[in-house]
């Protein structure tokens, strides 16, 4: 059971981790805790059924599903093009809101505007999609037994597999490409970076895109292994902050390790706490983090 | 004016500048730099002699007055434009990323440039200064006060500036690396560039400067060559032998 | 006529109740700059106070004390603020977003509590039954819902008359220090954290109060009235009305609300029951949009603070 817990653990962390990474580069860039970040996920989970259902409407390789797994190559369109949607829409806010806010008043004020782009975020997509649990697939998966009794689905391997990949092709971005190196520069000091010629509004830019992107594949890697629904975010505010609390604002593994560890705790605090209580664990971890680490794990103290 | 006729490389007139518009700490500042000179403002604390460095290099909004550049006008100009047109600054406290590699303290000095042309001015600032080569893959934050000092000069030499701006330079440095750093100025400056710096080891820094402005209360009050600036009695008394007390203040009055 | 007076006195029970809470935000973020993202929280425990105090008895549910109405106010002020004192030790050292972030997890908690803890709480049925004190006043709802107001106004101009004292003394002038300038603020030889303690506790007391004014007069409790999207309208209340400033707080309560149960009810009019999830979604999404929109053209909301101008206060 106990290795069980530990798998259900990685893979919710994994997603977690993924989400976490925009949250804590906005709150180390940008200065601010975004609220709303966690309905990014929602909304990349949704951008991707509308594009997966397109897709696979092509039928052939689209739709049909691929080896063991619950969907065709179509799910990898929706992935592209809801991460580029998710995208837009994250600039979009910051260009209505959040930049003219952090233009006019302190950042207390971003907080709360995040609130309020979190609310309405939440309910456009009850609004549109209705308050019902969906699927992206009905295809029946059959659990793969690994040593140790533990079970998986085909799906939940795509999953993990998909995250290292990702955080991979990230770690190159920010430490190859000269826009990732501007962004950590901006990250550790937004005026010397001016002065050497960067031009902060547009790392600031990437700073969304990039967030978002990882956001919307979270959200649609926790559509294909959990489900969708309109609260799909909402529920993952406390695991975001946990993971990105803990692993230290703007550090990208720090943000991956957070989400393990919050998901891994979850998983496991049921062999020890009732089931219902689960959602108040990354809330504990977010107390145990900012009363002894508050810089996080891999943040820098000041 | 116009670029023919000018023959500085900056001209500043009439700079009224400050954190916020309605709150100006410099009122009225005129100096200009020629190429190949290098340039010292000294003054009491709180004169604004950072703040106007720091106007100069677009981190602060120009209320007033007209800064040029080899005749061009950049009033105004957001900072990440100003290191493309030729300005290069370095700045007194934090003027390295820490937690970025050397070599990618020189790409971002770069980043304005065309990939493969920054390339080629890294592996000549590599040339020059092998200390930064050695260490190239290391973390910033390793280094030492003066090693530091000459990565952030490198990395503003990157866009080849016209206009050098050095907000004290050899503030925290040991005597040796001051001298060190001195040389690296004089050596910029020989190879065509216009230095400005501000500097709180004001008889060090004349000692290598051809002319100097005396800046106080927000407005320049003297102006000369280095050399009658270091002789004056009064200058003296008043700015050049007191460096010991004044080491404290100084270093509150960085931030500001 | 009668059927609209009857409304609004209706209405203004609600909106008053809530305006108490919003009179203790008020002191935690206009006077304080404290960030409370779990005032829900504070309010549910209020109303389960209130509801456990004066409730009659049930099979295996705590209760059954069937205490008079004032004492179940007071219990209910003694409890948030007991909850506040807890909550306050832990994340007050804390600064902006982090509080935010803590409070909010609280109020997710508070939520698991009442969810889960049916000896406590009832779980998700709730409680019912809980006597409301204007019935023994008098006779008819019409009669009887105008004393409870009566009895709300009484409570809620208390509780505006002793925040407008205390903001105006020694240690609300401090409160202001702590505010705009903690460092300052500590060089006076005050204790930021106490002071900042005490402000959260007295504002979480009243949010326990208005929890407790709102649970009476309903006479039933349950989680789902203590949602987030309750935090959500304390803080628009706060904002349109104007932080810093308690007229506008009271303004921006009856506002708000106003403009909740409005569309709610031109919603419920027009948007078939089928699809009643996504009507509330549309009232949802309009006080999201009054808040953001507020925040970006009218910053200093209805009534900005008095005198005193700062950044911070133009929240």
């Amino acid at each position: 059971m106990f290795l069980q817990h530990v798998a259900d653990g990685l893979l919710s962390g994994a997603v977690i981790g993924l989400g976490a990474i925009g949250l804590s580069f906005t709150m180390k860039i940008l200065r601010f805790a975004n609220f709303s970040h966690s309905e990014l996920l929602t909304w990349g989970a949704y951008f991707g059924l509308i594009f997966f259902t397109i897709a696979a409407s092509l039928g052939n390789v689209f739709d049909a599903p691929i080896g063991p797994l619950s969907f065709g190559w179509g799910m990898f369109v929706a992935l592209i093009f809801s991460a580029v949607a998710t995208s837009a829409l994250a600039l979009l806010l910051h260009k209505l809101v959040f930049e003219k806010l952090n233009r006019v008043a302190g950042h207390m004020t971003m907080v709360f505007a995040s609130f309020g782009v979190a609310l309405l975020l939440r309910h456009m997509v009850l609004l549109i999609f209705g308050p019902n649990p969906i699927y992206y697939s009905n295809e029946l998966q059959f659990a793969v037994l690994l040593p140790g009794n533990v079970r998986v689905l085909p799906d939940q391997v795509f999953l993990l597999g998909l995250t290292i990949i990702v955080v991979f092709g990230l770690h190159l971005f920010m430490t190859r490409s000269r826009t990732g190196i501007a962004m950590r520069g901006v990250s550790e000091n937004p005026d010397l970076s001016r002065v050497a010629g960067v031009n902060v509004s547009s790392i600031i830019n990437w700073v969304w895109i990039i967030g978002a992107s990882l956001a919307s594949v979270a959200g649609v890697l926790y559509g294909l292994t959990v489900q969708l629904r309109p609260e799909l975010g909402f529920g993952l505010i406390l695991p975001l902050f946990a993971a990105a609390i803990l692993g230290g604002a703007g550090s990208l593994y720090g943000a991956v390790i957070g989400g393990l560890i919050v998901g891994l705790s979850e998983n496991l605090s049921v062999m020890i706490i009732p089931t219902t209580y689960k959602p108040a664990v990354p809330f504990l971890l977010i107390l145990a983090i900012l009363y002894f680490r508050p810089e996080g794990l891999f943040g820098e103290r000041k | 004016m116009s670029a023919a006729i000018s023959k500085h490389v900056l001209e500043a007139t009439g700079v009224v500048a400050g954190y916020r518009p309605e709150l100006p700490i410099i009122h009225d500042v005129t100096m200009y730099v020629n190429a190949g000179e290098i340039v010292t403002i000294i003054g009491p604390n709180g004169a604004g002699k950072s703040t106007f460095i720091r106007a100069i290099a677009g981190l602060l909004t120009v209320t007033s007055g007209k800064i040029m550049l080899d005749g061009n006008d950049i009033t105004g100009v957001p900072a990440h434009l100003m290191a493309a047109s030729g300005v290069g600054f370095v700045p007194q406290t934090d003027n390295v990323f820490t937690t970025l590699s050397i070599h990618e303290n020189l790409v971002l000095g770069g980043i304005t440039l065309p990939r493969a042309q920054a390339d080629i001015r890294i592996a000549k600032i590599y040339e020059r200064y092998s200390i930064l080569k050695d260490r190239s893959r290391e973390k910033a934050g390793v280094l030492s006060g003066g090693q530091r000092q000459v990565l952030a000069v490198a990395r503003a030499l990157l866009n080849q500036p016209r206009l050098i701006l050095l907000d004290e330079p050899t503030a925290g440095l040991s005597p040796m690396a001051s001298g060190e750093l001195f040389t690296v100025v004089r050596d910029l400056a020989k190879d065509g560039a216009a230095v400005l710096m501000v500097e709180q080891n004001a008889k060090a820094a004349l000692r290598i400067s051809d002319r100097g402005y005396v800046l106080a209360e927000g407005q320049n009050r003297i102006g000369g060559p280095a050399k009658e600036l270091l002789e004056d009695p009064e200058i003296g008394k008043i700015f050049l032998g007191v460096r010991r007390e004044k080491t404290n203040d100084r270093q509150k009055m960085g931030e500001s | 006529m009668i059927g609209l007076i009857s409304y609004l006195i209706f209405f203004l029970i609600l909106a008053l109740s809530f305006g108490i809470a919003v009179l203790g935000l008020n002191l935690q973020w206009g006077y304080t700059g404290l960030f409370n993202a779990g005032v829900a929280g504070f309010i549910a425990i209020g109303g389960y106070t209130m509801a456990i105090l004066t409730g009659p008895s049930r099979d295996a549910v705590l209760g059954g004390f069937e205490m008079p109405f004032v004492v179940g106010l007071i219990g209910a002020m003694i409890a948030s603020g007991i909850g506040a004192y807890i909550v306050g030790l832990a994340t007050l050292r804390l600064k902006g977003e982090y509080l935010a972030v803590a409070t909010f997890g609280i109020a997710v908690s508070i939520q698991l509590v009442c969810l889960n803890w049916e000896y406590l709480t009832g779980g998700t049925l709730g409680l019912i039954g809980i006597p409301n004190p204007s019935k023994d006043l008098a006779t008819g709802p019409l009669a009887q819902n105008a004393v409870y107001l009566g009895i709300v106004i009484v409570i809620g101009g208390i509780a505006f008359w002793a925040l407008e004292r205390i903001v105006k003394s020694p240690w609300g002038r401090m409160l202001k220090a702590i505010r705009e300038d903690e460092g300052a603020a500590a060089s006076l030889g005050k204790s930021p954290v106490r002071v900042r303690l005490e402000s959260f506790i007295l504002g979480c007391m009243l949010m326990g109060l208005a929890g407790a004014l709102l649970t009476a007069f309903i006479g039933y409790i349950s989680p789902s009235d203590f949602l987030p999207i309750v935090t959500f309208q304390i803080w628009t209340m706060l904002i349109v009305g104007g932080s810093a400033n308690n007229r506008g707080a009271l303004l921006g309560a009856v506002l708000v609300w106003g403009v909740w149960t409005s569309s709610g009810f031109v919603i419920s009019k027009f948007i078939p029951a089928e699809i009643q999830a996504q009507g509330g979604a549309l009232q949802a999404i309009l006080i999201g949009l009054i808040l953001v929109v507020t925040l970006l053209m009218r910053p200093r909301g209805l009534i900005g603070e008095e005198k005193h101008v700062s950044r911070h206060a133009s929240l």
